[in-house]
């Protein structure tokens, strides 16, 4: 498992694939910390965030698309499927190597924040000119929670797009294929959400059934974020992005499995 | 080694391998022979496995593969059909890779080097394996399999679509490697197969059709006592010689000339060679000998031979749903196919003393 997880590591930075996630999600995070802090003046990152998530539908299926269906194209799956490795292994090692890819990036965005921080102190100290310790005062500035929660909700969600992404790219021979599906199936989750919110002039919801809506909501993987863009840690939504990714990467196992079988 | 029992596998009611039982002694160089589809694949994605039966069992070295595959994967490297490489990558990563996919844990560096002085990379371990000729590409594939010094090596047609020259080069490794390695060799070319292996298994739609030593075949290839001679000459006294000499049991003028030379065909006695004894007559009689042409059976024939015959078996058994008859011997079938080759140039006088009338 480890083995591919280095592999997939490298392959990543050989081609061009890893140098265009990286370059896109760079810079579109910093483009939009920009845009919905900065321009509208505001410390409010919680609007940021939720962009985030729309960027990563398009980019994570760029992480996964390549790392199953690529193998099969190329003939390569029967090399690690013949090796002494579990499917599982193999499966894990090709997440995980996505997964620190993403995760990477993310830290390496939050240099978005450093600005917004300390233009935030700059304004503290002016607001206080003469007042040395600034705790007592009302906060001015992003909150560090927030963010932290955001950071990791964000995280959450991209390791569950991820694992989407892996069992189609399981599922098909070609690359673009994968991404397509990845695309579509996130998008409609994340919609499917939206859709339980729209109403109408009156208030009346457009989907009007309760069980309807209620089980709309389940499926929508935003649904469930709020809480960590307020700084709250919520159990239920943890173990709900982590059984979905897991759910997902079961599939990719069984996909293998099946095949064998077949 | 290896032991295949009663192995079965099977597409939806497509019987892609049907009730194959064989063994593999340890240190044996075992060809694996058979048409397009016959089935050779499926039977090694199994032994290593890539695919699961449907039914039986293979064991290798007392292991079942299905029960420990970890166990029985590491003593087996393969070189499937289409090797399988990572073409961004260099020799140099891709066998690490492999290396460290293998779990292995000898000196890495001294055991690659090892591996790429037999495979005779070397001089390419630093390149990026896109850039590499299909010669090389099918090396760095045999080179992985043999990373982490498996016991048992599988190679899956390994000389499809080389040059001569290397296709030569990569029989001898085969035979190098099957001096202290269980080889199983995939193929439907025959020569290679008696190239390089101590015992062939000729596979069709899935069944097993003939099992024996190579020497098996190639003596009942050798037997051979009909030739084609080009003499140049007056034909009616050169066939009147032919007709008369001792050794000779059969000839007879063919209307085919080349150039000023006659074409007749002569069949020898059982257990003479004609041929010097033939070219010492006519050198006295000064009549040049310009060509002399084996016309036994080879190799190509008999397989079709067995195979066609394994058909006809085979659809005859689906019919009456009846078990096929017990496996006749490769030499049986072989002197039969010549038989009815014999039969069909000339009836009734060459029949009549083909090696087939003994059985």
């Amino acid at each position: 498992m480890f083995a591919i997880y280095k592999k997939e590591l490298r392959s990543y930075f050989i081609g061009a694939t890893g140098y265009v996630y990286t370059g896109i999600f760079l810079a579109l995070s910093a483009l939009l910390l920009c845009y919905t802090t900065l321009q509208a003046k505001t410390y409010k990152t919680s609007e940021y965030f939720t962009f985030m998530i729309f960027a990563l539908i398009i980019l994570l299926p760029l992480l996964t698309m390549r790392l199953f269906a690529e193998e099969r194209k190329m003939r390569t799956e029967q090399f690690l499927l013949t090796a002494p490795v579990t499917i599982t292994g193999m499966v894990l090692g090709k997440f995980f190597a996505a997964f620190t890819i993403f995760t990477g990036t993310m830290l390496f965005s939050c240099i978005n924040f450093f600005p917004l921080f300390s233009i935030g102190r700059r304004e503290l100290r002016t607001a206080y000119p003469d007042v040395k310790d600034l705790s007592k005062f009302p906060h001015i500035g992003p909150v560090a929670g927030q963010i932290f929660g955001s950071f990791v909700g964000l995280l959450l969600i991209g390791a569950t797009f991820l694992a989407i992404g892996v069992f189609l790219s399981a599922l098909t021979e070609s690359q673009l294929a994968a991404a397509v599906a990845t695309i579509a199936t996130i998008l409609v989750m994340v919609t499917c959400g939206l859709l339980t919110q729209i109403t109408d002039k009156d208030g009346q919801y457009l989907i009007n059934s309760y069980a309807v809506r209620f089980v709309l909501n389940w499926f929508s993987v935003l649904s469930r974020y709020t809480p960590f863009t307020y700084g709250q840690f919520d159990l239920a939504a943890v173990v709900y992005y982590l059984s979905l990714t897991a759910v997902f990467l079961f599939l990719t196992v069984r996909v293998y499995d099946k095949r064998r079988w077949a | 080694m290896i032991k295949i029992d009663h192995l079965v596998k099977t597409y939806g009611t497509n019987y892609a391998v049907d009730d194959i039982s064989f063994e593999i002694k340890r240190g044996e160089v075992v060809g694996f022979l058979g048409p397009n589809g016959a089935g050779k694949s499926t039977v090694m994605n199994i032994i290593t496995g890539y695919l699961s039966s449907t039914s039986g069992t293979v064991t290798i070295d007392g292991i079942d593969v299905l029960e420990n595959p970890l166990a029985t994967k590491k003593m087996v490297g393969y070189l499937p059909e289409q090797p399988p490489l990572y073409l961004e990558l260099t020799v140099e990563e891709y066998l690490n890779f492999t290396y460290e996919l293998k779990g292995c844990t000898f000196n890495r560096e001294k055991h690659l080097r090892e591996i790429c002085d037999i495979v005779k990379i070397t001089d390419v371990y630093k390149r990026v394996i896109r850039n590499l000729s299909k010669g090389y590409r099918q090396r760095v594939g045999i080179a992985q399999a043999l990373v982490g010094n498996p016991e048992i090596i599988i190679f899956d047609e390994p000389t499809i679509g080389l040059d001569p020259k290397q296709i030569i080069e990569i029989r001898n490794l085969i035979r190098t490697l099957g001096r202290d390695h269980t080889v199983i060799l995939s193929t439907h070319i025959l020569q290679e197969v008696q190239a390089c292996c101590d015992r062939i298994i000729i596979i069709n739609k899935g069944r097993i059709v003939a099992d024996e030593l190579t020497e098996n075949i190639s003596r009942a290839v050798g037997a051979n006592r009909r030739f084609n001679v080009k003499i140049c000459g007056p034909q009616r006294e050169v066939l009147a010689m032919l007709k008369s000499k001792p050794g000779i049991v059969y000839a007879e003028a063919l209307t085919t000339r080349d150039g000023d030379a006659n074409v007749y065909m002569i069949e020898s006695d059982v257990g003479i060679d004609i041929r010097k004894s033939l070219f010492y007559t006519l050198a006295e009689k000064n009549w040049p000998l310009v060509g002399l042409e084996s016309l036994g059976m080879n190799l190509e024939d008999i397989f079709i031979t067995i195979v066609d015959k394994s058909s006809e078996v085979r659809g005859r058994r689906d019919v009456k749903k009846k078990k096929a008859p017990g496996k006749a011997t490769i030499e049986t079938e072989v002197a039969e196919a010549m038989l009815e080759k014999t039969a069909k140039t000339k009836p009734s006088e060459i029949a009549g003393k083909s090696p087939g009338e003994k059985k």
